[in-house]
């Protein structure tokens, strides 16, 4: 069957008062960004409480609904049939044709519900509600009616045009990107942060994103895979702003001063500076990290609070209670798994103490840290101030 | 400033290469099984790239079979020429330290029933004619031996063993990859007793995807690549007429003013070894002596730098080379080459391999020991505590 248009359903930003204008503008607007990704020349405009995007050109329907499921804040899609405004009788025609073509085969129950937005139009509500629902059941005599709990649920609705509709496909939910504010994730080319990314993109946040390079240490291909991250998650979060940090010279000096088994809880902890900066610097309000309680030694609960500490912005951790595995099925439904498992080194194991301490105190790491002061801030001042940001889209 | 000391994985098309190409793409695409001007245009084409390629290896034109480049040549030498043979034995030798496109062949050989031997090497790498001569039985069907190994540079002596494994039982087939040496070495397979011989276009200056086996007449191999019948069966498939032009005019330049220019090759092969040697702790791998080793492959181990490291520092600078062993925490796999001539997985992972074309210089070498210069001691304070 020929679809001409669709209409998404949103649920939460339903509710959200009299900001709902700025919600419900973000996502027509990301609606038509991932529709723009297709054929169809869709116009997307919103109408009591819904989204319609109405082609003018034929589009593939499971090509289109696979670009309407990136979209955080749709809770469903229903393809739409769209037919002019015919009288009554052509009308009872084209609803029964729609219904075999939509449901073939089908045996079960059904209901309809029609809707007058045009009150000129000869039947009311009530009378298309009878009167197709009878012409449905003498073409297909499987059927019958119920219309309390009816497995499908013909809706038919006249305004400009007819529109037909029955299927309805679920959206991702969640809220539309650009109505939660700006947060800055820490991207490494793992398998957990860009799922941490898209976590948060789902509550609505705008991501960008810091990446720490340490050249020669890491390879310009494992900075690569970390764009190609990025650009898969911009997918469901829009254009991803990527700041590429060069880590190399904090990294050797902290790897030089500072006690061999807290090297990695001080170089987290000055990542979180670097990330807190470039933050402030873009209009960021939090952190976002992957990590994931008890995971590696940098993430026992110790360990998590001490690189806590150097932040004043909050850090999300959406994936803090997540087991390796549901990480894993996450990121394999985003698309990031098979990216996120290229073998390019991200960071160095050279600089991977063998017994790392799991149990820091924030109290001898700050005393540590102390020894590498001031040194080391003038070489994070310059991390920062040469970091290169690329933009990541697709 | 790019320095390029790759060219064991691939080198750059001559100029001359891609000129000759051009008319393949462009209006000669005629297709040579074609009966019409067109297809024996293509054919004429065909015949000349195969004289080409012939003529250095004092062979006839009609021993030469195009393949889609070195690894395809090397599985049709030892899955056809074993399975040939598999009425008369199922014994199949091969060296320790050949490319995958042979070890992995070898290894379906054994799923396929046949026992392979691996024969290993000396400290420089070398197969000793005594080790081979000892795995040989009345079972042996192939042996297959490279030229020239890759990775450290080793020549191995395949004339003495072509010599001994035909003294042996002219029925053996005789199989030398012989892609690292095709172009560096004068071959002549007939006078050595070498039945099968593969070599690759884009490590001599030619294209990516054209290689071939060198067949030697009456000598029968099974196909691996079924279809139309092209190049009398053994491997059918549209022959890649740009590749093969392109490869024809690679072999011509590559035997062109050879004595001169190989000869001028190993005199920089050295001058970078000694230039390698004179820094603090690095050892040179391979057989140094000419005769012995290659012209254009340089192997150093630098003990306490990972290669990896190295090889992005050496990058910044614009001096490309390779790893020695591929060595990363996700695979960790080092080369049956490192291993056989005695270097610990620590040391292999510290390995990187130069290798020469004759575009390089005096200049380029100099410029990599001026870098390692700095970097090593750079690169050393960070080792791993």
């Amino acid at each position: 069957m020929e679809y001409q248009a669709f209409l998404i359903k949103y649920a939460e930003i339903g509710i959200k008062g009299k900001n709902r204008y700025i919600f419900e503008d973000k996502l027509v607007s990301r609606v038509n960004a991932a529709l723009k990704r297709v054929p169809g020349d869709f116009a997307v405009s919103k109408a009591s409480g819904r989204i319609y995007a109405v082609a003018s050109e034929p589009f593939d329907r499971d090509e289109a609904e696979a670009e309407l499921q990136t979209v955080f804040g749709v809770s469903a899609i229903c393809p739409v049939v769209r037919k002019e405004v015919v009288p009554p009788e052509e009308l009872l025609a084209e609803a029964v044709k729609y219904f075999g073509e939509a449901h073939p085969g089908f045996s079960g129950s059904f209901k309809v519900v029609a809707t007058r937005a045009d009150k000129r139009y000869p039947w009311d509500s009530q009378m298309i509600n009878y009167k197709v629902g009878e012409a449905i059941i003498k073409a297909y005599p499987a059927v019958h009616v119920d219309v309390h709990e009816p497995e499908i649920v013909l809706r038919i609705e006249i305004r400009e045009k007819i529109n037909l509709y029955s299927e309805t496909v679920p959206g991702p939910g969640g809220m539309p990107v650009g109505s939660s504010g700006k947060a800055m994730l820490l991207l490494s080319g793992g398998i957990d942060s860009p799922v941490a990314g898209w976590m948060l993109a789902k509550r609505g946040v705008t991501l960008e994103a810091v990446y720490f390079h340490a050249p020669p240490y890491t390879s310009e291909r494992a900075k690569q895979k970390v764009v190609e991250l990025a650009e898969i998650v911009s997918r469901y979060a829009g254009p991803i702003r990527l700041h590429v940090v060069n880590f190399t010279d904090v990294q050797m000096y902290i790897y030089e001063h500072a006690p061999h088994d807290e090297l990695t809880i001080i170089m987290r902890r000055y990542m979180m500076r670097i990330a807190e900066a470039i933050a402030a610097q873009n209009g960021a309000s939090a952190l976002i990290t992957g990590e994931s309680l008890g995971q590696v030694a940098s993430q026992t609960l110790q360990s998590l609070v001490c690189t806590n500490e150097v932040c004043t912005m909050p850090v999300f951790r959406p994936l803090i209670a997540f087991d390796k595995q549901d990480i894993i099925d996450l990121a394999e439904k985003i698309g990031t798994f098979e990216t996120s498992i290229l073998p390019y080194e991200d960071c160095c194991t050279i600089f991977v103490a063998k017994h790392p301490v799991t149990k820091p105190n924030a109290g001898i790491i700050r005393r540590s840290e102390s020894g590498l002061i001031p040194e080391i801030d003038e070489l994070v001042k310059t991390a920062v101030e040469t970091e290169e940001c690329i933009v990541c889209a697709r | 400033m790019e320095i390029y000391l790759d060219n064991s994985a691939t080198t750059m098309v001559a100029p001359e290469v891609r000129e000759e190409m051009m008319a393949a793409l462009g209006e000669a695409y005629g297709n040579p099984s074609s009966l019409h001007k067109k297809g024996s245009d293509a054919e004429l084409m065909l015949k000349k790239a195969k004289e080409r390629i012939a003529q250095p290896l004092k062979a006839d034109a009609r021993e030469i079979y195009f393949t889609s480049g070195g690894t395809e040549a090397n599985n049709l030498a030892l899955l056809g020429g074993a399975r040939a043979k598999k009425r008369e034995g199922n014994h199949v030798i091969i060296s320790a330290v050949e490319h995958p496109s042979v070890s992995a062949a070898a290894d379906e050989l054994a799923r396929e029933g046949f026992q392979v031997t691996r024969l290993g090497t000396d400290e420089r790498g070398l197969v000793s004619p005594e080790a081979l001569k000892a795995a040989l039985t009345p079972e042996t069907v192939l042996v297959s031996v490279m030229a020239v190994n890759n990775e450290v540079g080793a020549r191995e002596p395949f004339e003495a063993f072509g010599k001994l494994i035909k003294d042996y039982n002219s029925r053996i087939l005789f199989h030398v990859d012989a892609v690292q040496a095709y172009g560096k070495l004068r071959l002549n397979p007939k006078r050595d007793g070498i039945d099968l011989l593969s070599a690759s276009g884009h490590k001599i200056h030619g294209p990516k995807g054209i290689g071939f086996l060198y067949i030697r007449d009456k000598v029968r191999i099974e196909p691996i690549i079924y279809g139309g019948e092209q190049q009398k069966g053994i491997r059918s498939g549209t022959e890649n007429m740009p590749g093969i032009v392109g490869m024809g005019k690679a072999a011509e330049l590559a035997y062109q003013h050879f004595d001169e220019r190989i000869s001028a090759l190993y005199s920089l092969k050295e001058y970078l070894q000694e230039g390698l040697e004179s820094l603090d702790l690095v050892r040179v791998n391979g057989p140094r002596e000419r005769e012995l080793s290659a012209p254009h492959i340089v192997s150093a181990t630098f003990p306490g730098i990972r290669s990896e490291v190295l090889l992005h520092a050496l990058e910044d600078r614009g001096i490309y080379a390779s790893a020695g062993s591929a060595c990363s925490s996700h695979k960790k796999t080092v080369s049956p080459t490192l291993r056989s001539i005695g270097l610990s997985d620590e040391l292999a992972g510290s390995t990187l391999r130069f290798s020469l074309s004759s575009y390089s210089s005096r200049e380029d070498a100099d410029a990599v020991i001026k870098a390692l210069k700095e970097l090593l001691p750079q690169l050393r304070r960070f080792v791993r505590k």
